[in-house]
């Protein structure tokens, strides 16, 4: 006889099994209209982030600590960490107004221009970075000034 | 010494594991199921932690602000109003929704997006944090592991489905499968069921876990100093790399990392809420930067005449007349025969389901209840269908309830800040009525018909 596979705490089915009960009663619904569509954005949404967005960002990560690390400047990490991660997180969550995919709707819609928005995504990433920059510039003098005279 | 100096925070040093549990451990490092390949030295219960209870209060707030803004649209009043007709249950907590504040839907739906933005930063850490478990073996360890996987899976789709949906919504980037309200509302159960779950799964272990960091004793901490770690024991230990690479930051360093993300996020879109001179400050966001106009008429715009597909030959003071319908039958009324009635005035915002909104503007017309009064509803005015003459468009009817008709801020309104209204804010005359959703608020009204729906 195989073993049986272990059931695990019953607490925890109990309350597995309610919220699959709560899922399927509005999952019914939210696929109701096109099922195939909706179930894909709404596995894809999360290969997409775990399987291309993460291990994207994170190689991105690995290739700039160790660049830095060849460079023997591998402190500095944080300086560039910083600024590209801002500003890539707000081109993702602005993506299509940056872009300007979204150009005509907007403007016929809302009767704005959508024109300003690469130049000002481009705007704060260019603070960003140079705000960073000299916040390192500024901490790389006060630590050359406070580094003691050699001694003999 | 010199280069310590600019590693930023300080760092928990991690001791690389004694020879025999390197030996013990499946630590081949070229597969994410291996524990060694996931190197990040700030993976570990506290980093999660401490994202999960935020993003605990935070998902709350807007589960609940969401449901609240759906009560706006009171769906149970009329089907023109639901966009979500087979909610059944779902809809258990409807209400009718009151005019008092004015601005209540502007705080509410201002605070669901604004959020909604805000935690981007806090959901993409935390998943990242907890990455390594998405290729844990053996994928099952029990029946309870297997459903609790499963959920997972509802957890983590649902939660960047809404995101997404939210995010593009606002953006009027229409690609997702669908109309967005049930895709967002029952999007939200979904999501939401699988939430409860793991909160009530999880939180235990993450408030012992803040509480453990704060004297001293991360079980993280331990575990990589070489205590024993649990294969994915609800303490967490496992989230911590056994080869961890030299750190670049400090876990505390890396939450005011994604911390300051989230105020960056929030700072950039928070002023499409409040308007005036704070608009400008929101740079990235939809309804921020510049108004589209000057003057009277200049504020903000849903949707214009344009894309309306509003014909200025139907509006003209010829064309242009309000068909009114109630007990006593039917009215018909140019512009000037409005003129004519007693005006008020009330000083009312737009604000958006898309979250943005405009501070008050003094909107001037009739009264929905004097116009009720005109057709034989004296005293106690009923609900009223509103028809746009707009032709397509989700919103181009709507039905208001008799608390909103009774409010004597509700107007029809012929004017806005001293001025004719513009054909984008409704020319010839538009509803507008104190803390109704945006869209309910009618432009290019062409009838009105008043009795209980």
């Amino acid at each position: 006889m195989r073993p049986r596979p272990p059931l695990g705490n019953p607490f925890q089915i109990l309350l597995l099994a309610c919220s699959f009960a709560l899922a399927g009663y509005a999952g019914v619904r939210l696929f109701a209209d096109d099922w195939t569509a909706v179930a894909l954005w709404l596995v894809g949404a999360a290969l997409l982030h775990d399987l291309v967005l993460l291990p994207l960002y994170s190689l991105a990560d690995r290739a700039l600590v160790r660049g830095l690390g060849a460079a023997r400047r591998r402190e500095w990490t944080m300086y560039v960490r910083v600024p590209a991660a801002l500003s890539g997180l707000l081109l993702l969550v602005w993506f299509p107004l940056i872009s300007g995919m979204v150009d005509r709707r907007y403007r016929t819609a809302t009767g704005l221009s959508a024109d300003g928005y690469p130049a000002r995504w481009l705007l704060i990433t260019a603070v960003l970075f140079g705000g960073s920059a000299l916040l390192l510039a500024v901490r790389l003098r006060r630590a050359t000034k406070r580094r003691p005279p050699a001694v003999h | 010494m010199r280069r310590q100096r600019f590693v930023m925070g300080c760092a928990p040093l991690h001791q690389p594991l004694p020879a025999y549990r390197r030996i013990m451990r499946d630590d081949r490092p070229r597969l994410p199921s291996s524990p060694g390949f996931w190197r990040s030295p700030l993976r570990g219960p506290w980093f999660t932690s401490m994202l999960g209870l935020v993003l605990l209060v935070g998902i709350t707030v807007l589960f609940v602000t969401g449901l609240v803004s759906y009560a706006a649209y009171n769906p149970g009043l009329d089907p023109v109003n639901d966009q979500t007709p087979g909610k059944g249950f779902l809809g258990f907590y409807l209400f009718a929704w009151p005019t008092n504040p004015h601005w209540l839907y502007r705080a509410t739906q201002g605070l669901h997006v604004t959020l909604g933005i805000t935690l981007i930063p806090v959901l993409l850490a935390k998943l990242w944090s907890v990455v390594p478990r998405l290729f844990a073996l053996p994928p099952a360890r029990s029946l309870a592991h297997a459903l609790e996987r499963i959920s997972l899976l509802l957890l983590v789709g649902g939660g960047l489905f809404e995101f997404t949906t939210g995010v593009l919504n606002v953006q009027l980037d229409y690609v997702f499968p669908g109309s967005f309200y049930p895709l967002h509302f029952y999007g939200a159960w979904v999501f939401f069921a699988a939430f409860v779950a793991h909160a009530v799964l999880k939180v235990p272990t993450a408030l012992r876990n803040a509480r453990r960091r704060r004297a001293g004793q991360e079980p993280g901490a331990h575990a990589a100093a070489g205590e024993p770690l649990t294969a994915a024991g609800p303490g967490g230990g496992d989230l911590v790399s056994p080869r961890p690479d030299p750190p670049t930051v400090s876990r505390r360093g890396a939450l005011w990392f994604v911390g300051g993300a989230s105020l960056l996020l929030f700072a950039t879109t928070v002023g499409q809420s409040i308007g005036g001179a704070l608009r400008r400050t929101a740079l990235l966001a939809p309804h921020g930067g510049a108004d589209p106009g000057s003057g009277p008429n200049g504020f903000q715009i849903n949707k214009t005449a344009a894309y309306a597909g509003i014909d200025a030959a139907e509006t003209g003071e010829e064309a242009w007349r309000l068909v009114v319908t109630g007990r006593t039958g039917t009215v018909r009324l140019g512009r000037a025969d409005l003129l004519r009635m007693p005006l008020h005035s009330s000083a009312l915002p737009i604000a958006c389901v898309e979250g943005w909104s405009t501070a008050d503007q003094w909107w001037r017309g009739v009264r929905l209840r004097d116009l009720a009064a005109l057709v034989g509803h004296d005293g106690d005015p009923p609900d009223v269908f509103v028809e746009s003459l707009q032709r397509h468009g989700a919103f181009r009817r709507a039905a208001l309830r008799a608390n909103q008709v009774a409010d004597p801020r509700s107007l029809l309104a012929l004017y806005v800040n001293g001025e004719e209204l513009s054909p984008d804010h409704g020319y010839p005359a538009r509803i507008i009525v104190p803390a109704a959703p945006g869209v309910l608020n009618t432009k290019w009204v062409a009838r009105l018909t008043f009795g209980d729906l």
